[in-house]
C-alpha cells in the first residue's frame, strides 16, 4: 500500500504531478485552485528539480507551457474557469500542433467573473472545444481526492501515448475538500515516452524538428484535420472510462460527473431505502464520452435523470447516447449552488416519477 | 573569329581562374535551407534571417540552437533556417521561448518578431519575459506596420505616417504615439544587453550582424535577456522602391529609431 495522507484535492494533486515526474509547471493565481502554484512552488524544485514558474497570466502560462512541451518535457498547468476561457487559443495550438500537456481546470460557477464556489459550468468548453477549430481535449472527471492524485499520472501518460492535450475538470469543491488519499510512488522525471519529434537542437544525424500549426495549403490542412479526427476516434474506441453502481436492477439511472456522482451516490442509498431501484452511471473520461453505457441501459430501465451544476450540459451526451430509447431528465443547480441528496430524491419522486 | 565563340572561350578563362577557394567572398550559410523566401523583393527580413544564420554557422551552433517563429510576415521563418523551430501564437513567441528555455537550460533560444507581434498583442509577454531576465535573444524587426495583413498601423508607425488604418496619416491625438519597446526594455534589470541596428545599407548590416554574434555569445555566457530591435523596411506595403524604402529607413525611420546600443553590458564599456 502506499503512502497515505489526509490531503486538499488541489494539494493531491500537486504532490501527483511532483510524483508523476513532471519537469514544468507554468501557471498563474486564481482561486479556488492557488494552492497548487504554491503547493509545487514550496515542494516540488527541491525534491526533483521540476521547474514551476508563476507567469504573468494565463495566455504566457499556456504559451509556456506549448514551448516546453514541445521541448519534449512533461508540462503542465492549472487553473479555473476565467482563466481557463484565457487559455482556449493556446489549447487550440497545442492539440493542433499534437502536443502532450496536462490543463487542470478546478473550475467555478460563471458566466463572466462568476462566482469562486463549485460549478461544473464548463462542461460544454472542456469536451465540445472551447478554442477554434476541430479539435479534442481527453477530459477526466475526478470525484474524489484520491482521483485528483491519481488522474495527474494517467493524464499524463494518455497525453504522451496520443500526442494530445489532457484536461483534468474538476471543480471548486472538490478541489478545496479534504480526503485521505493513497499515494502512488515517485517516478522518475518526465515519463518514458521517447519524443524523437522534440525541438532539442537539430543534431547533424536528423532533419530539423518544426512544431507548428500553420498549414496554408488547404488540401495538407485537410489531411492534418483527418489524421487527427482518426486519433480521436482510436481514443473513443479505447479509452472510455466510467463507473457503475447499482445499475443492474435499476428501474431508473441516475446519471452525473465528477462532484455531482458523489452527491447522487447517495440518492442512491436513500432511494433504494425508501424503495426506488435506483442505480448510477458516472462517466470518468468526458471526452471520449461513454456513449455505449447509456445506450444499453437504455433499453432496461423506465428513465434516466441527469444532475449537473450547470444549466444542463452533459445531458445532450446523454440523450444522444440513448437516442429515444427512454426518457432522459435534468436537474441542475447553478451559480455555485450544491445540490443536496435530499433536493435530488424529492427532485426525482415528485416531478421525475409523476412525469410518467 | 566567331564572336560568338569568342565570348565562350572568355568565360572559361574566368571560371578556371577566378572560381577558386581562395578568392571566396561569400557563400550561402549551409543552416539556410534551399526553400526560395517569400518576402517581397527588397524586405529585410531576408537579410536579417541569412545573418542569424550565418552566426549560427560560424560559432558552429547549429545543434544548440532553438529558434522561436512570429505571427506576420516571418511566421514561415522555420522554412528556411534549417535548426529546430517551434512556431508561437500572436505576440506569444517570447512565452513559449520561456517555456523552451526554462527546461532546456543549454540551449541557445531566440526569438524573431516583428512589431504587431511584440509590441502590440505580445506586449505583455515581452515586457515580463525581460524582466525575469529570461535567457533567450529577442529579435525585432521594426517596420512601423503590419505586413503581413497588408499594410496597417503598427505600434511603431510613425505620427503622419500613411497605412491603409490610418489612411490620413497617424493622428496621435487618437491612434497614440510610436512605441519605443525598446527603450522601455532597456529599463528593466532583466535585460543584459539592447540594441538597435538596420539593414538598409552594407555598413549598417555588419553592425548588425556583430550585434547578433554578441547576443549568442552572452546567452553562451547566460548572462540575461538580449534585445535587438533591427529598423527595418516594407517596400510593399509602404508602396515604395527597394532603394526608395530603404532611403526611408536612412531618413526617416533612423531618425525617429536611432540606432546604436541601448544598453551595454559593464564589461564591453572597458
Amino acid at each position: 500500500m502506499g503512502e497515505l495522507r489526509l490531503m486538499k484535492g488541489n494539494e493531491a494533486l500537486a504532490e501527483a504531478a511532483i510524483r508523476s515526474g513532471c519537469d514544468a509547471y507554468f501557471g498563474y493565481p486564481i482561486t479556488p485552485q492557488s494552492e497548487v502554484l504554491e503547493y509545487l512552488s514550496r515542494e516540488a524544485f527541491n525534491r526533483t528539480g521540476m521547474i514551476v514558474l508563476q507567469a504573468e497570466s494565463e495566455v504566457a502560462s499556456i504559451n509556456m507551457i506549448y514551448g516546453a512541451a514541445g521541448a519534449g518535457k512533461r508540462a503542465m498547468t492549472s487553473s479555473s474557469s476565467p482563466g481557463i476561457s484565457l487559455m482556449q487559443e493556446g489549447i487550440s495550438y497545442i492539440a493542433a500542433a499534437e502536443l502532450p500537456c496536462l490543463i487542470v481546470n478546478v473550475s467555478r460557477g460563471g458566466p463572466g467573473l462568476g462566482t469562486i464556489q463549485p460549478s461544473q459550468g464548463d462542461y460544454f468548453q472542456a469536451t465540445k472545444g472551447g478554442g477554434h477549430g476541430d479539435y479534442k481535449l481527453i477530459v477526466l472527471a475526478p470525484s474524489s481526492v484520491q482521483e485528483m492524485a491519481d488522474f495527474v499520472r494517467l493524464g499524463f501518460d494518455l497525453a504522451d501515448k496520443y500526442r494530445n492535450p489532457v484536461m483534468i475538470l474538476a471543480d471548486g469543491a472538490i478541489g478545496q475538500m479534504m480526503e485521505k488519499v493513497e499515494l502512488f510512488e515517485q517516478l522518475p522525471r518526465g515519463g518514458t515516452y521517447s519524443k524523437p519529434w522534440a525541438t532539442t537542437g537539430k543534431t547533424k544525424d536528423r532533419e530539423r524538428n518544426i512544431i507548428t500549426s500553420l498549414h496554408i495549403d488547404p488540401r495538407q490542412m485537410e489531411k492534418i484535420n483527418l489524421r487527427l479526427q482518426k486519433k480521436y476516434k482510436e481514443i473513443q474506441e479505447k479509452e472510455v472510462r466510467y463507473e457503475t453502481f447499482k445499475i443492474e436492477d435499476a428501474d431508473y439511472i441516475l446519471t452525473a460527473f465528477g462532484l455531482g456522482a458523489r452527491i447522487c451516490k447517495k440518492v442512491v442509498e436513500i432511494g433504494r431505502e425508501k424503495g426506488y431501484k435506483l442505480g448510477l452511471i458516472r462517466p470518468i473520461t468526458l471526452f471520449p464520452f461513454p456513449f455505449k453505457v447509456y445506450s444499453e441501459i437504455a433499453e432496461k430501465v423506465k428513465g434516466i435523470l441527469d444532475v449537473e451544476m450547470n444549466a444542463g450540459q452533459m445531458v445532450e451526451d446523454v440523450k444522444l447516447s440513448v437516442n429515444g430509447k427512454t426518457r432522459v431528465e435534468f436537474y441542475g443547480r447553478m451559480g455555485g449552488i450544491i445540490p443536496t441528496p435530499e433536493e435530488i430524491l424529492e427532485y426525482f419522486e415528485n416531478k421525475f416519477l409523476k412525469g410518467e | 573569329m566567331d564572336e560568338t565563340i569568342l565570348k565562350t572561350e572568355e568565360q572559361d578563362f574566368i571560371e578556371e581562374d577566378i572560381c577558386v577557394a581562395e578568392n571566396l567572398v561569400y557563400h550561402k550559410p549551409k543552416t539556410l535551407t534551399d526553400t526560395d523566401l517569400h518576402y517581397c523583393p527588397g524586405c529585410g527580413h531576408g537579410v536579417v534571417h541569412r545573418l542569424l544564420m550565418e552566426v549560427v554557422e560560424e560559432m558552429n551552433i547549429q545543434d544548440k540552437v532553438i529558434g522561436v517563429a512570429p505571427v506576420g510576415c516571418a511566421v514561415f521563418a522555420y522554412n528556411y533556417m534549417d535548426i529546430d523551430m517551434q512556431e508561437a501564437a500572436h505576440g506569444r513567441a517570447t512565452a513559449v521561448a520561456t517555456g523552451i528555455i526554462r527546461v532546456l537550460p543549454d540551449k541557445l533560444v531566440f526569438t524573431y518578431q516583428g512589431d504587431g507581434d511584440l509590441a502590440a498583442i505580445g506586449t505583455a509577454e515581452t515586457i515580463h519575459t525581460c524582466n525575469r531576465g529570461e535567457n533567450i535573444l529577442i529579435v525585432f524587426i521594426n517596420n512601423a506596420v503590419y505586413g503581413m495583413t497588408s499594410g496597417q498601423m503598427a505600434p511603431t508607425t510613425l505620427p503622419g505616417m500613411v497605412t491603409t488604418t490610418s489612411p490620413f496619416g497617424r493622428d496621435v491625438k487618437t491612434m497614440g504615439y510610436p512605441l519605443k519597446i525598446t527603450d522601455l526594455v532597456a529599463q528593466l534589470p532583466g535585460t543584459y544587453y539592447v540594441t538597435r541596428q538596420a539593414v538598409n545599407n552594407a555598413g549598417n548590416v555588419r553592425k548588425a550582424k556583430k550585434a547578433i554574434q554578441k547576443a549568442f555569445q552572452f546567452l553562451q555566457q547566460r548572462k540575461g535577456t538580449c534585445f535587438i530591435e533591427i529598423v527595418s523596411n516594407c517596400p510593399s506595403n509602404w508602396k515604395m522602391t527597394p532603394v526608395e524604402s530603404n532611403k526611408f529607413v536612412e531618413e526617416v525611420m533612423i531618425p525617429n529609431y536611432p540606432l546604436g546600443d541601448l544598453k551595454v553590458p559593464k564589461e564591453e564599456q572597458k
